[in-house]
């Protein structure tokens, strides 16, 4: 090291680096610095034998501890729901119209919901439960229910589903498609009754001859003033909500070739408390319905 | 040919192996003199005002009325809330604390610009724990001399026992440090039990523990190094001095030569130091005391300065350095030097001030014996005799330095943020109240045509009682108002608490509201107890252009 250059002020070496004459000095590093950096080496060691630290080829070394963060999550959903039990318990006992009398149970009962929305429901009926309706997934704020809006209703379509084939208690709703039964005339009279039926634009004189048709071929599920039936699913046909649209063309591509909605069961898959839980929820998010001795 | 050296922190003592420098290099004990003087005497001012404030704020309780903490300045982390006597700063006021963050960091610029490294010499906590650690050592270990034999003494049974009871004490200092601190934190006298008892919250203990460890190390051991490698404001602190800053500084014309020359006054020298010029270049224009123009001469008969190279200053200093070398990153401007040096003029009969808070551009236009590696900063030097501006020269007095445009700059935009503070203190509403429209989906259709928009409204209670709130709805057209759950459109919420309610606005659909894209819409809320009110504009969302 015969090219050392060392500063004439300080008498200390430099590293031989030069900015515009500035030159950086070399000086020694403080010892106590060192033995922090050795003290994070040997920190490191026992860091690596007591946790997870080298990859492998499946997974990675484990540590002595055994700890993970897999455990972690484990644990603290287990003593969340240790410390839920007994709430849960309590909404699998509950009278479910006598719910929202027992504030503490419902409010538990709506955010355990809210979540169990968010991971299984919000899928199809959207995170805000608004529904898509090119897709036919009904909107879950409004008043209008196919099945049913009081909370009984709800827990029944979540636990069974609609229109699948696992669970022979699910809700069943059935349209023939028209085409063929009816002419495309006579399904483009039926479509202009249908949308005389909440006084939407219409041609008065095809709406006339489509009323008979109506009455012949809908009414006995959809109802002689389109108000529909619960029982069967058959939407009201006579207020503002269309789940498929309420316009000549998609009413006339409904009589067609109906698009049936399917709803799985959640019955077993979520147990009875996220059942109620989550109907809790939708039955509260604007639109829930009262039974009507109330 | 590579030449690799491997050095170990424990061959850094030892002899290198080669020429070539170490790598590392251990601390250099410092065993700081003790000092008498007024900059002494106010930083043990400092010292017990700063460590009383925050042993004894924790303990001043002070009355809320029922469900609140009487405790005067608490930072309650589980409430999220934040007390300080008649203040209490809620989660969402945080703009509070950080304009008292944004004052604190001015007010350092502000005393940067004007006092140099003030907050370090005085005030910065490492300063003032090391300060008392000193203190505690020097009684415990007696002055520098004593300490520096006990220090290379080998360890025998009286070291031990010297050793042993300083750290013991200041052990007792870090515990009651990082004890102290926990209580900002929870209710002091409950805590105090619990920590006693053994039932306080693990974090409490382990807080304690880290802050204990933390105090003992930095405050005894670590010291000035803290200072030089670890805290980034020396090196800031550059950039926010100017020449007219004032700083702890030498004065070195006055002082050089230096030398250990014959303190005897010659009544000749003196005369003909007058004469020359000579006092005036080191004392200024306005020194005509014939006492103060007396000069030394060294053996061979040569003027020296003032300076007797007795040390004083760097045997105080706590950050090891000379301070006549000049301006240095390690000094912390704690002005012991200071104190240090007038002692030493006194005793030698020249007037105060060798070493003083100076200026650096408070120096005489040419000095005598002036040189450019004694003096980095300094104007040009000749070894000439003073020039007649060095005799005219007078030193700007104290204020001129600490009211400057600078400062005065800083002093406003420091003062208009603390007015702008209390004044938003003042004028913060007593009812919180926030909207918000639910926008998933903006809004929804029902079955008999009419548009629903949902809202969230949060309403804070900041009383110690539950209060009822009466939410009312004003809008151009016709809308209604509906709370889930609360068919009296009242709501109550729990004494220091926040509700959240959902509020469903419907437009029926031949009104406006509903046709229109958006509409404005008003939220009034009503304190049906003390009658307050307060209120939030939003929008409804209609059908709008299908």
């Amino acid at each position: 090291m015969a090219d050392r250059k060392i500063d004439p002020e300080t008498g200390t070496e430099t590293t031989g680096h030069d900015w515009d004459g500035i030159e950086e000095l070399n000086t020694p590093l403080p010892r106590w610095w060192l033995w922090t950096f050795y003290g994070t080496i040997v920190w490191g060691v026992i860091y690596v034998i007591l946790f997870p630290a080298w990859p492998l080829v499946n997974g990675a070394t484990s540590g002595i501890l055994g700890w993970s963060t897999r455990g972690d999550v484990a644990a603290e959903t287990e003593r969340v729901a240790l410390s839920n039990a007994d709430m849960n318990d309590s909404l699998v006992a509950v009278d479910l119209a006598a719910l929202e009398e027992n504030e503490d149970l419902h409010r538990f009962a709506v955010q355990a919901g809210a979540s169990v929305f968010r991971t299984y429901c919000s899928q199809c009926h959207g995170a805000g439960a608004a529904g898509v309706q090119a897709s036919g997934y009904p909107n879950l704020l409004d008043d209008d229910w196919l099945w049913g809006g009081t909370i009984e209703d709800i827990v029944y379509t979540v636990r069974h589903g609609i229109r699948n084939e696992d669970d022979p208690d699910a809700r069943w709703s059935e349209m023939p498609a028209f085409d063929g039964i009816l002419s495309d005339e006579e399904i483009t009279a039926v479509t202009h009754h249908v949308r005389s039926l909440s006084d939407l634009e219409h041609d008065a004189e095809a709406a006339a001859f489509g009323s008979d048709l109506y009455l012949d071929n809908c009414a006995s599920c959809h109802g002689d003033n389109g108000l529909g039936d619960r029982f069967v699913g058959a939407p009201n046909l006579a207020d503002a909500i269309w789940l498929r649209g309420g316009s000549q063309e998609a009413i006339e591509a409904q009589l067609r070739a109906p698009r049936h909605g399917v709803m799985p069961p959640w019955g077993e898959r979520l147990g009875e408390a996220e059942v109620r839980a989550v109907s809790a929820y939708v039955h509260g998010l604007g639109g829930g319905e009262r039974p009507a001795s109330e | 040919m590579i030449d690799i050296k491997v050095s170990f922190p424990w061959t850094c003592e030892t002899a290198p192996m080669s020429d070539a420098p170490p790598l590392f290099a251990a601390r250099e004990p410092i065993f700081p003199r003790r000092v008498r003087g007024t900059f002494r005497t106010l930083k043990w001012a400092i010292l017990i005002v700063t460590l009383g404030i925050y042993y004894i704020t924790p303990w001043i309780r002070w009355d809320r009325g029922p469900n609140l903490p009487d405790q005067a300045v608490l930072v309650d982390l589980a409430g999220r809330r934040f007390y300080f006597f008649w203040i209490e700063i809620w989660p969402h006021e945080f703009y509070f604390v950080a304009g008292l963050l944004i004052m604190a960091g001015l007010g350092l610029f502000l005393f940067t610009s004007a006092l140099g490294r003030v907050w370090c010499g005085y005030a910065c906590p490492q300063t003032v724990w090391s300060d008392l650690f000193y203190a505690v050592e020097r009684w415990i270990e007696g002055d520098r001399n004593a300490r520096i034999r006990l220090h290379d003494a080998t360890w025998d049974a009286r070291k031990w026992r010297l050793r042993l009871t300083k750290w013991a004490a200041w052990l007792a200092i870090a515990v009651a440090t990082g004890g102290a601190w926990v209580f900002y934190f929870a209710d002091a006298p409950t805590l105090l039990v619990d920590l006693i008892t053994l039932n306080a919250p693990f974090v409490a203990y382990a807080t304690i523990g880290v802050l204990t460890a933390t105090t003992f190390v930095l405050g005894g051991f670590m010291r000035e190094q803290v200072c030089i490698y670890m805290c980034p404001w020396p090196r800031i602190q550059g950039a926010m001095m100017d020449p007219g800053t004032l700083t702890v500084g030498y004065r070195d014309w006055r002082g050089e030569p230096r030398g250990k020359g014959g303190i005897k006054r010659r009544q000749e020298a003196a005369a003909e130091a007058i004469g020359g010029g000579e006092a005036k270049a080191r004392y200024g224009a306005a020194v005509e005391d014939k006492d103060h123009a007396a000069g030394r001469t060294a053996r061979d008969g040569s003027i020296l300065g003032d300076c007797i190279d007795c040390n004083a200053c760097v045997a105080v200093c706590p950050m090891g350095i000379d301070i006549r070398e000049g301006q240095q990153m390690e000094c912390i401007t704690c002005a012991l030097c200071i104190d240090a040096c007038d002692e030493v003029m006194a005793k030698i009969g020249r007037p105060r001030g060798l070493i003083d808070y100076l200026a650096l551009d408070d120096r005489p236009p040419s000095v005598p014996g002036d040189t450019a590696d004694v003096h980095p900063l300094g104007t040009a030097s000749d070894d000439a005799a003073p020039s007649a501006a060095a005799a005219d020269w007078t030193a700007q007095p104290v204020w001129r330095h600490i009211f400057r445009l600078r400062t005065i700059i800083y002093t406003f935009a420091w003062a208009g943020i603390g007015v702008g503070l209390v004044v938003a203190l003042f004028i913060r509403p007593e009812i919180d109240l926030t909207v918000a429209p639910v926008r998933n989906p903006t809004y929804v259709t029902l079955s008999d045509g009419s548009i629903r928009n949902a809202y969230d409204i949060r309403l804070r209670n900041k009383h110690g009682e539950e209060r009822p709130f009466h939410i009312a709805l004003r809008a151009d057209g016709i809308l209604r108002i509906e709370l889930e759950g609360e068919p009296d459109l009242t709501v109550d919420v729990p004494a220091n608490e926040t509700r959240l309610q959902r509020v469903y606005v419907t437009a029926r659909p031949q009104d406006a509201a509903a046709s229109q894209e958006r509409s404005d819409l008003r939220f009034w809320v009503e304190d049906l107890v003390s009658g307050e009110r307060a209120y939030q504009d939003t929008i409804f969302n209609g059908r709008g252009q299908e």
